[in-house]
């Protein structure tokens, strides 16, 4: 070892050169992988759309399908219209939550889901046409066992009909609240209904112990009690009034909505990348 | 360390002196990212690149780290590493990434990382200590294999994925033990693995502490 490495000088010297060496290399890897990196979450973002619409296969172009199919549009979660307000391909929900302008605190009552805040506006993904849809993707997300699940759930066009859900993001226990994403229990929510006769905006849809015995229920998560808890709440409060209740209901009156006349609110700076 | 020559220092702590089994380090991975094999083989990757990367750096540089601030100087490396593998990750092997999540950038805090530039690379030269890292990374590789074999075949009935038991959810025969896809199994995996290996190398046996007393009589107990 050399005799003055450990003079004040010498220290102050190898701290400093290993601190721009090594903040170098790390911004130069995040920077230089940043497009790839949007790319993967983009790509991945879309093949869960497809895949809840039952358009995916393995192996398919993603983006080509995605963009022959599929139409964003970003909804105004309080009278269920569309709103031209914002790009769908930048506008982050998430992000709007957080923002005071373009989200709101829930009421504890309200907050079945565990979000704590909302955004105003969501994107929804239509599938065939935009005018009268076979499908709508709708996001979901809300507290699951261990953290927060994000996920989608496909719609048919009457407004009603389930098609299939899906989780792109949750943290359950492997094998038990984990098993939200077998094939094989996504495959019953085909067919099930959200809403009953009565016309309100309150869903019936739920998990039930012990076997499902009717079209707005589905079996719950063997093992896996309150993650089951956590899909039915994140479930019963996006298709509530709250979120997108008014939206779905007008698919259910025939009505469908219309590009809102928009007011001159400005949320400028919600959207961007 | 005397007899520093490459296949030694590469192959050694493979069996004979095992960062997990012998050492026991990098425990705390070594529970969480063993659910399956494929997420266990990325992650072993990824160990054994910052190892031997930092063992690298860290001996290329050895001779100028102030001894005051040398522990700090091996962690920012390690840190920056550990970024970069991250990231790479992020933009390569974006499912794996998402499986991983917080366990890449938990490598920092990896001993068996910090231990090898600190015991081996601070005094070896940069070539031995690459391999060195590499010897290590791959005795730590190996333990993760091993445990995320038994975990995925008995937890999911598959191998990387692969099907081998057809698991009751899927319509088949076999019930999957619910407890080998949590961490705690782990701990009854590497015990195990250290009992075999240790019965194979009895010299890996440590001697007792301390010696029990022999059988008292039941009298005396009282």
């Amino acid at each position: 070892m050399a005799q003055g490495n450990n003079s004040i000088k010498k220290v102050l010297i190898v701290a400093f050169a290993l601190c721009i060496v090594c903040s170098v290399i790390v911004s130069t890897a995040a920077v230089a992988l940043r497009p790839a990196q949007q790319l993967n979450q983009e790509l991945d973002r879309k093949t869960n759309i497809l895949n809840v619409a039952k358009l995916y296969e393995p192996g398919m172009d993603v983006e080509a399908v995605f963009s022959d199919e599929i139409t964003a549009r970003v909804v105004n979660l309080d009278t269920g219209e569309y709103s031209d307000e914002f790009d769908p391909d930048t506008y982050d929900s998430f992000e709007a939550a957080r923002d005071p302008a373009s989200g709101r605190t829930l009421s504890g009552d309200q907050d079945i889901a565990g979000l704590s805040r909302v955004e105003n506006y969501a994107t929804v993904y239509l599938i065939g046409g935009e005018g009268d849809p076979e499908q709508i993707v709708l996001p979901i997300r809300g507290q699951g066992l261990w953290g927060l699940m994000r996920g989608f759930l496909a719609v048919e066009g009457d407004g009603n009909t389930i098609v299939s859900i899906t989780y792109y993001e949750h943290s359950e226990t492997p094998g038990l609240g984990a098993e939200v994403n077998n094939p094989r229990w996504q495959a019953q929510w085909e067919g099930k209904k959200i809403y009953d006769e009565e016309g309100d905006l309150s869903p019936e849809i739920h998990l039930t112990k012990g076997g499902a015995s009717s079209e707005y229920e589905v079996d719950a998560l063997s093992g896996a009690t309150l993650t089951s808890n956590g899909v039915t709440n994140m479930l019963q409060f996006w298709l509530s009034e709250e979120a997108f209740g008014p939206y779905l209901a007008k698919f259910r009156s025939g009505t469908e909505p219309e590009d809102a006349a928009e007011t001159d609110t400005d949320f400028e700076d919600v959207e961007g990348a | 360390m005397a007899d520093v020559n490459a296949k030694g220092v590469l192959t050694a702590p493979i069996f004979k002196n095992n960062p997990i089994a012998l050492q026991i380090l990098g425990i705390c991975s070594a529970l969480a990212v063993t659910t399956s094999m494929s997420v266990s083989l990325v992650m072993a990757l990824a160990v054994i690149f910052v190892t031997a990367l930092s063992n690298l750096f860290v001996s290329l540089i050895r001779n100028h780290i102030p001894s005051s601030i040398r522990i700090i100087v091996q962690m920012t490396i390690i840190a920056s590493l550990v970024i970069v593998v991250d990231q790479i990750l992020k933009a390569y092997a974006y499912e794996m990434s998402k499986q991983l999540s917080v366990f890449v950038g938990l490598i920092i805090t990896n001993c068996i990382v910090m231990g090898r530039a600190e015991g081996f690379a601070m005094s070896n030269t940069p070539g031995m200590s690459f391999l060195d890292g590499i010897g290590n990374g791959l005795g730590y590789g190996f333990v993760l294999m091993v445990v995320g074999f038994v975990r995925e075949l008995l937890g999911s009935g598959s191998v990387f994925g692969f099907t081998i038991l057809q698991t009751v959810q899927n319509g088949g025969w076999y019930v999957p033990n619910g407890l080998l896809l949590l961490p705690p199994s782990a701990f009854f995996i590497i015990g195990l693995l250290i009992w075999v290996l240790r019965s194979v190398n009895p010299e890996q046996v440590e001697s007792n502490e301390f010696k029990m007393k022999e059988n008292t009589k039941p009298k005396e107990a009282v």
